[in-house]
């Protein structure tokens, strides 16, 4: 679509964002609440030069991004809960081959199949620890269409940048909600390439703040790329301190970084309690906020947008001392609360949960938190 | 070392058990792809895990992609139909390629994409120590099936036949000067290429039942010349069938000399 002000699906403007970011490679395979993406990339990524690919199924999806990757392309897939499940072993190889890729996920609410076409929060533990092995994950989570096309932008270019698989983790509410979305003209967001390899051999000199350039497949750099504990060559070698190392350096290029967190606040300074919220609950986490405050309640609220790294520094420095009531609200049986608690203790942190694939109403919310604040007194 | 050798490969010794028919492979590979007029940088080996991905990598001096248990073919085909260029080639073995990995060797000569896969036939997993391939033959020891494989083996040959591909071949480690045409005409032929080397593991099949490496060569030639034996050898499937890459370029290059158009 070109620049303009649009009416459109959350998963419409995902594929949209990925397609201003730059994205030439999609593979996929059909499922609910994720397909809308699937079908808009088949039909307009073509036309923008890119390719895309229905493959067999979700494992053979991911497999060939990371294919595509490293033949220079910016790649993407987008699925939901039980397609994630699948993905993981490839995930997993990503991390360690340092495979910069994009996948969308459209959570859908679970476990197994669920109620497929309910949305959920439940794949926030998923999304950092679903993979094998140790590595640090880029997680991004929107709450409306519009911050769904700003944060595939983003996912793309934290992904190309610290050379690294990065999650956009939707819901199923916000990716088949229809609202305004703006695309801005091309170049009003910058976007990031990778640093690519200039000499043919790769030597430690190459390596800035832990992260490498990458080479393609058919330059003639011989590269030799494997899952197994190797060098920064590429070269195999089961050294103690060799592993050691590169999982030192996967991990501290994202948990170093200053520019992945990124959240929002409201009404922190003169409030007592809190909530924290992300993705579709944020919305009417807001409300509640708002609507308790005119009712004289001094409550805060912050929406995460980066879900991981979860901004424990951030989130320490944001929160004051007066405040010594936190609700966390989110659509799963506590998941980022457990985050807040290790983060926020001694505070006292409550879980307010929605399950059934129903979205919190500002009055549930509400009745939460009035019930808990007349029980303190 | 032959002058050759030196040039394809960029780690040695292997690691390969002795008997083992894989540094054959790699021999009869180096010299077909030294045959062949194809630009060396093009070359891509994508292998995944197993005995038989180890043939290209690390040793071969080409882009090797050593991925992960199975999915070598779905690697192979984001990487191709990105970069059409690519002269994309497959190593697997039964377990990696028919096993685990037996959906991704049928989409693939379904769509009848331009890669070579040469899959190693061992009729067992090697690397885990010798457990039960889908491959092995019937009433054979393994460590899974310490009593006889109950179930009867794939024919890997007929599968991809009816899955699609266009270039389907069967040979043994054995007779290596045929092994190299074969291999050569599987790279040149555009389309999916299959060729399924059968190959001896002397250390896991062979210990377990019986089989020495003689053995191993008198049973794989009575096969290769058995021509009433089930178990077909030689080139069977050369055809010429539209190719998948160049099926999609074709739509995308409409698509984008009508946008083109119209703008």
């Amino acid at each position: 679509m070109k620049p303009g002000r649009y009416f459109v699906l959350g998963d419409i403007a995902c594929a949209e964002g990925a397609l201003y970011a730059g994205c030439n490679f999609f593979a996929g395979y059909p499922i609910t609440p994720a397909t809308e993406i699937t079908e808009y990339m088949a039909k307009h990524l073509p036309e923008n030069g890119g390719y895309f690919l229905q493959m067999e199924d979700e494992i053979a999806s991911s497999a060939a991004i990371i294919g595509a990757s490293w033949a220079g392309a910016k790649a993407m897939t987008a699925t939901s809960g039980p397609g994630f499940s699948l993905m993981q072993e490839n995930i997993s190889y990503a991390y360690h081959t340092e495979t910069p890729i994009v996948i969308v996920v459209v959570q859908r609410s679970g476990p197994s199949t669920g109620q497929a076409t309910y949305p959920a929060q439940q794949e926030f533990y998923q999304s950092r620890y679903g993979a094998h092995g140790d590595y640090e994950s880029i997680v991004l989570s929107p709450s409306s269409v519009q911050e769904t096309f700003e944060l595939t932008v983003r996912s793309f270019n934290l992904s190309e940048k610290y050379r690294v698989p990065v999650i956009l983790l939707l819901d199923g509410a916000i990716g088949h909600f229809r609202e305004q979305l703006i695309i801005p003209e091309k170049g009003a967001i910058e976007i990031i390439n990778r640093k690519c390899l200039k000499n043919n051999r790769i030597n430690s000199s190459d390596l800035i703040d832990n992260i490498l350039p990458m080479a393609h497949f058919g330059e003639g750099k011989k590269l030799l790329i494997t899952g197994s504990a190797h060098e920064i060559s590429g070269k195999r070698n089961y050294d103690p301190k060799v592993h050691e190392s590169t999982i030192n350096r996967i991990c501290s290029k994202i948990s170093q970084a200053k520019d992945i967190i990124d959240l929002e606040y409201h009404h922190i300074e003169d409030s007592t309690s809190l909530i924290i919220s992300w993705g579709v609950s944020a919305r009417p986490s807001l409300g509640a906020v708002l609507s308790l405050r005119q009712e004289g309640i001094k409550i805060g609220f912050i929406k995460l947008k980066t879900i991981w790294p979860f901004p424990d520094e951030i989130l320490n420095n944001l929160v004051h001392e007066d405040i010594s009531d936190i609700f966390v609200v989110e659509m799963n049986n506590g998941m980022a609360v457990r985050e807040v608690q290790r983060v926020l203790r001694p505070r006292r942190i409550f879980s307010i949960k929605k399950l059934g694939g129903v979205i919190p109403s500002i009055n549930f919310i509400k009745e939460n938190i009035l019930r808990y604040l007349k029980c303190q007194k | 070392m032959s002058k050759i050798m030196n040039k394809y490969l960029r780690y040695l010794p292997h690691k390969f058990c002795s008997g083992c028919g894989n540094g054959i492979i790699l021999n009869c590979f180096i010299r077909a792809i030294d045959q062949l007029d194809i630009d060396l940088d093009s070359y891509l080996c994508v292998s995944g895990i197993g005995c038989s991905s180890w043939i290209p990598s690390p040793y071969l001096n080409l882009d090797t992609f050593h991925t992960v248990h199975g999915r070598a073919i779905a690697y192979a085909t984001g990487a191709k139909v990105f970069n059409n260029n690519l002269t994309v080639i497959v190593f697997t073995g039964d377990g990696d390629g028919a096993g685990i990995g037996g959906n991704h060797l049928i989409h693939a000569a379904r769509r009848n994409i331009d890669i070579t896969v040469f899959l190693v036939n061992n009729m067992i997993y090697g690397m885990t120590g010798g457990q039960v391939a889908p491959t092995t033959p019937k009433n054979a020891i393994t460590d899974t099936t310490p009593f006889g494989n109950p179930e009867k083996p794939f024919d890997l040959c007929k599968l991809v036949e009816a899955a699609g591909g266009t270039f389907i071949a069967r040979w043994t480690v054995f007779q290596p000067r045929k092994l190299i045409k074969i291999m050569k005409d599987a790279i040149i032929h555009k389309g999916f290429s299959f060729v399924e080397i059968l190959s001896p593991c002397p250390t896991e099949y062979g210990r377990k039942n019986n089989l020495s490496i003689i053995d191993y060569y008198r049973y794989f030639k009575k096969l290769v010349q058995n021509k009433d034996d089930k178990l077909k050898f030689g080139i069977f499937v050369k055809k010429n069938l539209p190719e998948f890459c160049e099926q999609l370029n074709k739509l995308r290059n409409n698509i984008l000399n009508n946008k083109n158009m119209h703008s």
